[in-house]
């Protein structure tokens, strides 16, 4: 994805190609729930490309779709119409390829394990060897923060420590692809600072793919690449902006009048939308 | 301020049970005395009421013994016997222990399958749960002798057909709670293995299991005090020559009360017991999953 400023070292062809891949390819995909009281067309139409190293953000009003269009990509829903294709497989594929690490709205430790025994869980499904493990939950915990609180158990924890332990989870097996559903949408702003920019750290080292969910559009602008404005009833997609911001971001940006104007485009995508509904 | 609330606990817990004790003597005078009155009447004795007061609480084979008889007979029956002599309450107690300790093993390994079973397997859940509910609706009295004498039968005689009858009771609470257990974790973190690609052994070990482990202690207190009654209750039909339910039985046959009573003590002291044995191995595993501080 080429981007118009770029602070990233001279892209080697090796990464402009890399850069290039699709891993996420959604092609008029269409989602209704059969509920009691009727269906529910929770997707509509959807149209969506997201490339290797991208951040992408999903913004829009409550209800217009943001999770069930995360969990088609997860394999937890199956669209009803259309087709999805997640690293050139099937989403179901790629789940058994281990390809997406997802963090759901709430931490969902488990209270019987300590935050490494929590983290612990993917390795042992995946047949780790238990000093690799040890390895790898050393070496996230350190990066969100918590290197000191491998005994703990979740309850002696913040909540926003347990986020980031259940981030650390996700990552730990090292997947391609991050899944994050409002994953600091219960969090005070300050927190939710710090954690942003823990993220957008990782995402630049570690050169993953991230998809985000979020209500915040100062979050959807300052950590995104492409923001996916959506709209509800049925949910489908109103507006994709590409952010014309570079990688390196700090918090001191969102003063940056590029930050207030991409804000400015996101918060106006949104309004159009509601003055159509 | 807690100091004098946990002294005014134990006060009001020491009148209680000298409350307690008092209507005990009172109870036992005035159950004993017809009795003894009738005898005094029949070889025309003349008596005082410190005659009857002093003869209520010494009598063989009263209605009513009180307390300190019954102490004496467990001091005596305790202590004062050899552990192998048929007299001895230890002995006895060691018969009946061990049917509902063997009782309760099979009972929680039988509820726990089942439970597994249901939970796993909709037809399952169908076909055997009316049976596992009817299972404990039919009075274990009526089938307890009819148990042992078809094992009897099968050359299946002394521990084995009493724990069975332990386990019948026992599996039940097992069954109900580890099917509520097994079902209860969140959504959240069934979707979470789900990302993983989790298999179904996967799924049990490393959460329906663990998620089960506090319905399944407050099933097993239940099930072990269960156990004890089933192998109380399996002695009383046998005529067996050991264990609490025969000393409740021999008792009852000769009119032995303060037997009866002795007995009666043990058990509840056994229940009382077991299932504080379960509770601490509870608090212990809960300590190791990190819930107790
Ligand atoms: N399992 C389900 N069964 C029926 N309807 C559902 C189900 N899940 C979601 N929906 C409906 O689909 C629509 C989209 O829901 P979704 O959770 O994707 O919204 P969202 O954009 O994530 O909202 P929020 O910002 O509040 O989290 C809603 O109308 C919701 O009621
Ligand atoms: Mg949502």
């Amino acid at each position: 994805m080429d981007m118009t400023v770029n602070t990233q070292p001279a892209s080697s062809p090796e990464r402009a190609k890399e850069e290039a891949r699709k891993i996420i390819a959604i092609e008029d995909l269409s989602l209704v729930f059969e509920t009691n009281d009727g269906p529910v067309n929770a997707l509509s139409h959807i149209d969506l490309d997201i490339h290797a190293g991208d951040f992408v953000s999903f913004i829009g009003p409550s209800g217009c779709g943001k999770t069930t269009l995360l969990r088609v990509i997860a394999d937890l829903e199956r669209q009803t119409e259309g087709s999805i294709q997640v690293d050139g497989t099937s989403p179901e594929d790629a789940r058994l390829n281990r390809l997406y690490g997802y963090v759901f709205q709430a931490p969902g430790l488990f209270p019987w394990r300590t935050i490494a025994g929590n983290c612990k869980v993917p390795l042992e499904i995946f047949g780790m060897s238990k000093e690799q493990q040890q390895r790898h939950v050393d070496k996230y915990l350190e990066l969100v923060g918590l290197g000191d609180f491998h005994k703990k158990f979740p309850w002696q924890l913040s909540g926003g420590m347990q986020q980031r332990a259940s981030i650390a989870r996700a990552l730990s097996f090292e997947p391609e692809l991050l899944l994050m559903d409002e994953p600091f949408g219960a969090l005070d702003e300050i927190t939710r600072d710090h954690l942003n920019l823990e993220l957008l750290k990782i995402w630049r080292e570690t050169r993953k793919t991230v998809v985000f969910v979020t209500h915040s559009i100062p979050e959807a602008v300052l950590l995104s690449t492409h923001i996916v404005v959506m709209s509800p009833r049925p949910g489908r997609i109103a507006k994709i902006i590409k952010s014309p911001l570079p990688r390196e971001r700090t918090l001191e940006d969102r003063e940056s009048p590029e930050f207030i104007a991409l804000a400015q485009e996101v918060r106006e995508a949104l309004a159009n939308d509601h003055r159509i509904n | 301020m807690f100091k004098s609330l946990h002294k005014s606990q134990a006060a009001a817990l020491t009148l209680m049970v000298l409350a307690l004790l008092v209507l005990w003597y009172l109870g036992a005078l005035w159950l004993n005395s017809d009795l003894l009155i009738n005898g005094y009447e029949r070889r025309n004795i003349d008596w005082s009421f410190s005659q009857l007061l002093a003869d209520a609480y010494s009598m063989k084979r009263p209605l009513l013994p009180t307390p300190d008889q019954i102490a004496a007979e467990l001091y005596k029956s305790i202590f004062d016997t050899k552990i192998s002599s048929k007299r001895s309450l230890v002995y006895h107690t060691g018969i009946t222990l061990s049917s509902t300790l063997l009782g309760f093993l099979m009972g929680a390994v039988l509820g726990i399958v089942l439970a597994i079973g249901i939970v796993h397997n909709r037809t399952l859940e169908r076909s055997l749960m009316p049976w596992v509910i009817t299972s404990q609706t039919i009075p274990i009295l009526a089938i307890a002798p009819m148990i042992i004498v078809v094992l009897g039968a099968l050359n299946f005689t002394g521990l084995v057909p009493k724990a069975i009858i332990s386990m019948y009771l026992s599996f039940f609470p097992v069954t109900i709670g580890m099917v509520k257990g097994l079902r209860a974790p969140d959504k959240l973190h069934m979707e979470l293995l789900a990302t993983y690609s989790a298999k179904p052994g996967e799924f049990f070990w490393k959460l329906r299991w663990p998620t089960a482990l506090p319905y399944l202690f407050a099933s097993l207190k239940i099930a072990i005090a269960a156990s004890l009654v089933g192998a109380i209750v399996a002695e009383l039909p046998t005529g067996a020559q050991g264990g609490l339910g025969a000393r409740l039985l021999s008792g009852s046959y000769y009119g032995q009360t303060v037997q009866i009573w002795a007995a009666l003590v043990v058990a509840a002291v056994l229940g009382a017991v077991l299932v504080a044995l379960v509770g601490m191995m509870e608090r212990k595993i809960n300590r190791r999953m990190g819930i107790a501080a």
